[in-house]
């Protein structure tokens, strides 16, 4: 899907030369642009989120350097809490984001386009029902996790820079900021999170949402969470168990579960080596999940016309 | 070659049968215009056609499997469906900018030179855009594909007078050439009577009606009937007589025309005129009157 699709003989756009070229077409990257054109939540809502947090960062950190007089007495679990936490707020907050932006777009993605009857202009183009869905799908899977990644990295370094001048000459070596915030070490780490969690732990759940969206004849939201709540409450009445919302938490939470509670975000990640990660078999059920939803969705769309 | 070939087309949405075993055959090169009333079936037969939608029965477009080969047949078909599809979030930039990255038989330069006709600039929304001016842009881009089959449900939908004779003479001038392929169903028959190769009619789902412009000029005759020979005239068997100007008007399949000419004016009847005796006259039967 990738690879530009079979090459026709056309002449030139733009000129009137009769002699033949060969024009390549790349479907598949030219309907992910699309869904950013179509939605720009996908790229504001995680830019506004940050732009608000720096905001009240700054004025945290102007708040702070009052109360300092030039005089930092912190112990240093202290330090870390003043400097470190708030990088990681940051990051939580543009993920949160991203995630809920995600969940949203999917549910609305296929069920929009039939409702506007926009799918009949683009069923008459040479995009298949499999590459539109794929396009639609890469938007959860690896748009929005790398456009947080990016949004993240600079909002902290913004962060870092803006605490380095307010700070300044407030007796807090500018130095200690940075080795606390251990800026590139997180940023890997966070990088590490959100491939592996958002791009590939989560997709079953964006599988299903692409689904329902495609399927669903009205109110897509409802189609979405009443089947689980429905599953969860006829399993608790007729055995008394709750394997499938146990199931469910552990697909959200995430597979580094296994380790201590109360530890932070980033130590949690860091425990998880990739290897571990990849041995993990819910991944790779998780996967095949994924997959078999995506099929259906391709399957749906085909048959499905405006609404 | 055929470019639409269809035997014992079937559809059916719960008890209601859309189509019921349509058979056609559209050849290269024709433009042919699909008549039916609201209903008859023609937005199905076409949906069919573009792979929109499932059927029973044999099909092939371009050689093609519709239903299964619906993105491939899309570099050689191009289709505009009955109502504005054109999403409203799109800029005419990113519209001429995403036909272009996904369709190989675009050609861009061609589209932009239509748009300079009207008053669509590119910075525009859809949304911003009058219902007109959209059905323009729609157009624009997609007169602007070097397709081989072009298929138009009421295309000329909410355009002005104006515009929509612009429309159908650009059809002529600029897109058709003989090895292209035009379907158009509208109910504005008297706007494409002069553009159509042939006509067809499809009533309750089945081709009623099929043959070529020319044979319609020959085969059928339209007689404003003097009074005093109107027992004459009837005699002739006409297969439709109505009432205009108080004077009666008899339709003739086959008749002769000098014979028919002794009984008053003569003149080629139209397609709407046309269409009430063919249809009119087999409602409640569905005998082909093809051929």
């Amino acid at each position: 899907m990738n690879t530009p699709s079979n090459t026709v003989p056309e002449s030139h756009a733009g000129s009137q030369a009769i002699s033949p070229a060969v024009v390549t077409t790349w479907p598949l990257f030219w309907s992910i642009r699309r869904e950013l054109w179509g939605n720009r939540s996908i790229y504001l809502a995680p830019l506004i989120a940050a732009a608000v947090f720096v905001f009240g960062f700054l004025i945290n950190m102007i708040i702070l350097r009052r109360r300092m007089h030039g005089v930092w007495t912190l112990d240093p679990a202290q330090q870390h809490e003043a400097l470190a936490v708030p990088y990681e707020i940051a990051a939580a907050l543009i993920m949160g984001t991203a995630f809920l932006v995600g969940i949203f777009y999917s549910l609305d993605t296929l069920y929009g386009e039939r409702r506007d009857r926009s799918i009949l202009f683009w069923k008459s183009l040479p995009v298949s029902d499999l590459t539109t869905v794929l396009a639609k799908v890469a938007i959860p899977l690896a748009i929005l996790p790398l456009l947080s990644f990016v949004i993240t990295v600079v909002t902290q370094l913004i962060m870092l820079l803006l605490s380095s001048v307010v700070l300044l000459g407030s007796g807090l070596s500018v130095a200690a900021l940075w080795t606390h915030s251990s800026f590139f070490h997180v940023s890997l780490m966070l990088l590490y999170h959100l491939v592996t969690v958002h791009g590939l732990w989560y997709a079953p759940f964006y599988g299903w949402l692409l689904l329902v969206s495609a399927w669903s004849p009205r109110a897509p939201f409802l189609w979405a969470f009443l089947p689980p709540f429905v599953i969860c409450g006829v399993e608790k009445i007729a055995f008394n168990t709750t394997h499938f919302l146990t199931m469910l938490q552990h697909r959200l939470t995430g597979p580094e579960v296994m380790t201590a509670p109360g530890s932070n975000l980033m130590v949690v990640i860091a425990a998880l080596t990739p290897v571990e990660f990849l041995s993990e078999p819910g991944l790779w059920i998780g996967l095949a999940i994924a997959a078999a939803f995506l099929g259906t969705a391709v399957r749906l769309r085909r048959y499905r016309g405006p609404i | 070659m055929a470019c639409i070939e269809a035997r014992g087309l079937r559809k059916s949405f719960g008890t209601t049968i859309a189509l019921d075993g349509v058979n056609l055959r559209v050849d290269e090169g024709r433009i042919v215009g699909l008549i039916g009333p609201n209903g008859a079936g023609k937005t199905t037969a076409f949906n069919a056609i573009l792979g929109l939608t499932p059927y029973q029965g044999e099909l092939r477009v371009l050689g093609r499997d519709p239903w299964t080969e619906r993105d491939q047949l899309m570099r050689d078909v191009c289709f505009i469906a009955d109502v504005a599809v054109l999403p409203r979030w799109i800029r005419v930039s990113q519209a001429l900018d995403y036909v272009t990255g996904v369709h190989p038989r675009f050609d861009r330069a061609k589209a932009e030179g239509f748009l300079t006709k009207t008053a669509i600039r590119h910075t525009s929304k859809v949304r911003e855009l009058s219902k007109g001016m959209v059905t323009q842009l729609h157009l624009a881009l997609i007169m602007a594909i070097d397709a081989k089959l072009l298929v138009l449900d009421e295309p000329t939908l909410g355009l002005d007078i104006l515009y929509r004779k612009q429309f159908y003479d650009s059809l002529l001038n600029d897109y058709f050439d003989r090895s292209r392929t035009i379907v158009v169903a509208t109910h504005q028959v008297e706007e494409v009577q002069h553009v159509l190769t042939d006509l067809m009619f499809i009533d309750r789902g089945r081709i009623v009606f099929d043959c070529s412009m020319e044979k319609v000029e020959s085969r059928y005759l339209e007689v404003m009937v003097h009074p005093a020979r109107l027992a004459a005239a009837r005699a002739l068997r006409p297969i439709h007589e109505r009432q205009a100007f108080g004077r009666s008007i008899l339709l003739f399949d086959h008749g002769d025309r000098q014979q028919l000419a002794a009984l008053g004016e003569l003149r080629t009847p139209s397609i709407a005129d046309l269409f009430v005796a063919v249809v009119g006259n087999q409602s409640g039967q569905s005998q082909g009157a093809s051929q």
